[in-house]
């Protein structure tokens, strides 16, 4: 029978299917970070447990950490303990990782792919739901909550049962001003944040193939955002350049023969999905979103949708309720809205193209001198490879913050936040009431319209800065 | 983990779709090494005023919803990040059970690992139980996991399903870890069957 790469992943690592059970799924690579991993290791501590395979966990912190300049201690003292304890867990089960003055620190889901630790054909598991950015790899890779952290810890399965596929076809080209950031976005205002829902993504078609993997990973990052708990995107020869030499990549002829497992892993010809959708690459815009979840959005001149043109009560309120924490009104569109703050960052578009992206657009300008603009790069290697060419001088020329790796305003735990009612435009994943700081509003955006909106202080169309 | 026994219980009502873990607990109380005190933060955006006093007009600061065990929410609860402090939050407040329409995937499987029962009903049972507790928001239900029934104010009924696993995990009290542990030889198999693989440990960083 024609298998799916999402059911080929899933054959390969079924240890065993007790009766009246869910499966024991293998996990090849297991990321741990700071926030939801420290109840786990008490956890393992209290029932007198080893990490049973340290040589396939990683761990790096990111989330509380400060991204101010790194030879000064961590001022929050809850976030210090929080960093503290997590080095020290890692060290007491013998786990490698990245802690806070490591130079190679970086977001977790940045320095997998950027080590070679992510490979084609893994299961990779992390307490942290966009570990489907891992799936650009064509890895089954997804988010997990704290006691299941414990049961990889202690026995590198999960207790799993097979989600459902759906197959995500993109196609056609994408315009100048368009960026990967757009796909995604587009797809979630369509299906909306429950869309996919016990399932993972098979992102497919000419316009997925024609991405970098940093473009790839931008879109499987936000497979959570469409309900999905993975998303993937089968291995070429992009993928397989992108990982050669990389430090944890397989050398010599270990590399041969693991890239020749790999071109078995994209779905068969004649495979059928459970779900599928189409997203016309060639008409896509500039996306925006205009309210409190991911899903809601528009293209970047569309109107903010009315509430009264919705007839389920309980959906109308709730956009209702989002347009009155936002402070937006029906019918407008978003571009010319001031806003306070940019923010260029975060797993989804921290990495050098994002980067000089956003310089392409800000160099040789001025931001605006109301907006504050933070950009944050997800990793320290990242941060050193755009300081050898020179990107934090076009930042900090345009008069923005060239900052240490981190989660930073993503989430907004580790200092860097919206004041109440401040308006972003960021990069960023979510934007949930309060996720950027209690009270903040949040626009997300590409990198090209958050460094767009940057100069003009408002939100704008990178269309009118770049070809 | 305790046994989930059968109870009946008022109704906490927040008919919001897609409430995601951000507002079931932010992230900010996420730098905890523990479990303790997160029940205090459970909404805490909603639930209080900048200056720290409980907003009035929040339901879970009005009785009968103050002490209630079950929580009525709109669609695709849960939906965000993968924070087990969401389902942590909720029981140490007091939950048992959420009704929604649907959950979100990861937080309905952390939910399950921590005795907060996802009851998942139709639309037409959604939108009866929330006119019945807007009549009457004194009103109870009924939960009972063995029957997977859920009984409304009026005394009718509506099944709901429930993964079986984790169904009997639920009702007998024992926790995941214990029945993995039980494999290990089938682990150590699979390992000894695929040797090849990432090692994390071979490159000195
Ligand atoms: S950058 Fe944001 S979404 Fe990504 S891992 Fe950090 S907090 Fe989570």
């Amino acid at each position: 029978m024609p298998r799916t790469i999402i059911q080929k992943l899933w054959d390969s690592h079924v240890v065993s299917e007790p009766a009246g059970a869910p499966a024991l799924l293998y996990i090849d690579l297991h990321l741990v970070h700071e926030v939801t991993s420290p109840q786990a290791f008490q956890g393992l501590r209290d029932r007198g447990l080893k990490v049973r395979r340290p040589d396939k966990t990683f761990g790096t912190c990111d989330h509380s950490t400060p991204t101010a300049p790194r030879d000064l201690p961590i001022i929050d003292p809850i976030a210090k303990a929080q960093v503290e304890q997590f080095e020290k867990n890692c060290r007491d089960f013998g786990i490698p990782h990245f802690g806070y003055l490591s130079n190679r620190q970086g977001i977790v889901h940045v320095i997998g792919p950027e080590y070679g630790l992510t490979q084609p054909g893994q299961t990779v598991v992390c307490g942290d739901s966009h570990t489907a950015t891992h799936g650009a790899f064509g890895a089954l890779a997804f988010g997990i909550g704290t006691s299941q952290v414990e049961h990889v810890l202690a026995t590198q399965t999960l207790l799993q049962r097979k989600s459902k596929s759906f197959a995500v076809h993109v196609n056609g080209t994408l315009k100048p001003g368009v960026a990967a950031k757009d796909i995604i976005l587009a797809l979630i205002a369509k299906i909306g944040v429950g869309g996919g829902t016990e399932c993972v993504f098979e992102y497919t078609g000419s316009t997925i193939r024609a991405l970098t993997m940093e473009e790839r990973m931008t879109v499987c990052n936000m497979s959570i955002e469409g309900g999905a708990r993975a998303g993937l995107i089968a291995p070429d020869d992009v993928t397989y350049q992108f990982l050669n030499g990389r430090p944890f990549a397989p050398k010599g002829a270990a590399w041969d023969a693991a890239v020749a497992k790999w071109r078995a892993l994209p779905t068969d010809a004649g495979a059928t999905y459970d779900h599928e959708v189409s997203i016309d690459a060639d008409a896509l815009e500039p996306m925006i979103t205009f309210g409190t979840n991911p899903g809601m959005g528009i293209s970047i001149n569309g109107a903010v949708p009315d509430p009264a043109s919705i007839s389920d009560s309980v959906e109308r309120e709730t956009l209702k309720k989002a347009l009155v924490y936002m402070g937006l009104e029906p019918g407008k569109p978003l571009t010319g809205r001031p806003v306070d703050v940019v923010f260029i960052g975060s797993c989804t578009n921290s990495r050098m193209s994002d980067l000089r992206a956003a310089a392409g657009v800000l160099k040789g300008r001025k931001v605006n001198p109301k907006v504050r603009v933070m950009v944050v790069p997800g990793s320290q290697q990242i941060k050193r490879e755009a300081e050898a060419e020179g990107l934090d001088k076009v930042f900090r020329e345009a008069g923005a913050e060239w900052r240490e790796a981190g989660c930073s305003m993503c989430i907004a735990m580790n200092g860097d936040q919206l004041t109440p009612g401040q308006y972003s435009v960021s990069t960023s994943n979510r934007n949930f009431e309060g996720r950027q700081g209690k009270g903040g509003r949040t626009f997300l955006a590409s990198p090209l319209t958050a460094a767009a909106s940057a100069i003009s202080g408002t939100v704008t169309d990178p269309r009118t800065l770049v070809g | 983990m305790e046994k989930f026994t059968a109870f009946e219980s008022s109704v906490a009502l927040l008919p919001t779709d897609n409430i995601d873990t951000d507002q079931i607990i932010p992230a900010r109380f996420l730098k905890t090494i523990s479990k303790a005190g997160l029940g205090d933060q459970l909404f805490f955006d909603w639930r209080y005023n900048a200056d720290g006093s409980p907003k009035a007009d929040f339901p879970l600061n009005q009785e009968p919803a103050k002490s209630a065990q079950v929580l009525l929410a709109g669609d695709n609860f849960g939906c965000g990040s993968s924070r087990e402090h969401a389902p942590w939050a909720l029981t140490q407040f007091g939950f048992r059970a959420v009704i929604s329409t649907s959950f979100a995937d990861i937080f309905k499987g952390n939910s399950l690992k921590n005795s907060l029962l996802p009851i998942q009903v139709t639309r037409d049972v959604h939108a009866k139980l929330f006119s019945a507790l807007q009549a009457n928001p004194q009103a109870k239900v009924s939960v009972d996991l063995a029957s997977q029934t859920l009984t409304l104010p009026d005394g009718s009924k509506a099944q709901f399903p429930v993964d079986a696993f984790s169904k009997t995990c639920m009702l007998e009290g024992v926790d995941e870890l214990g029945f993995l542990l039980k494999h290990e030889a089938e682990i150590a198999a699979y390992e000894a069957a695929n040797p090849a693989g990432l090692d994390t440990l071979s490159v000195a960083l």
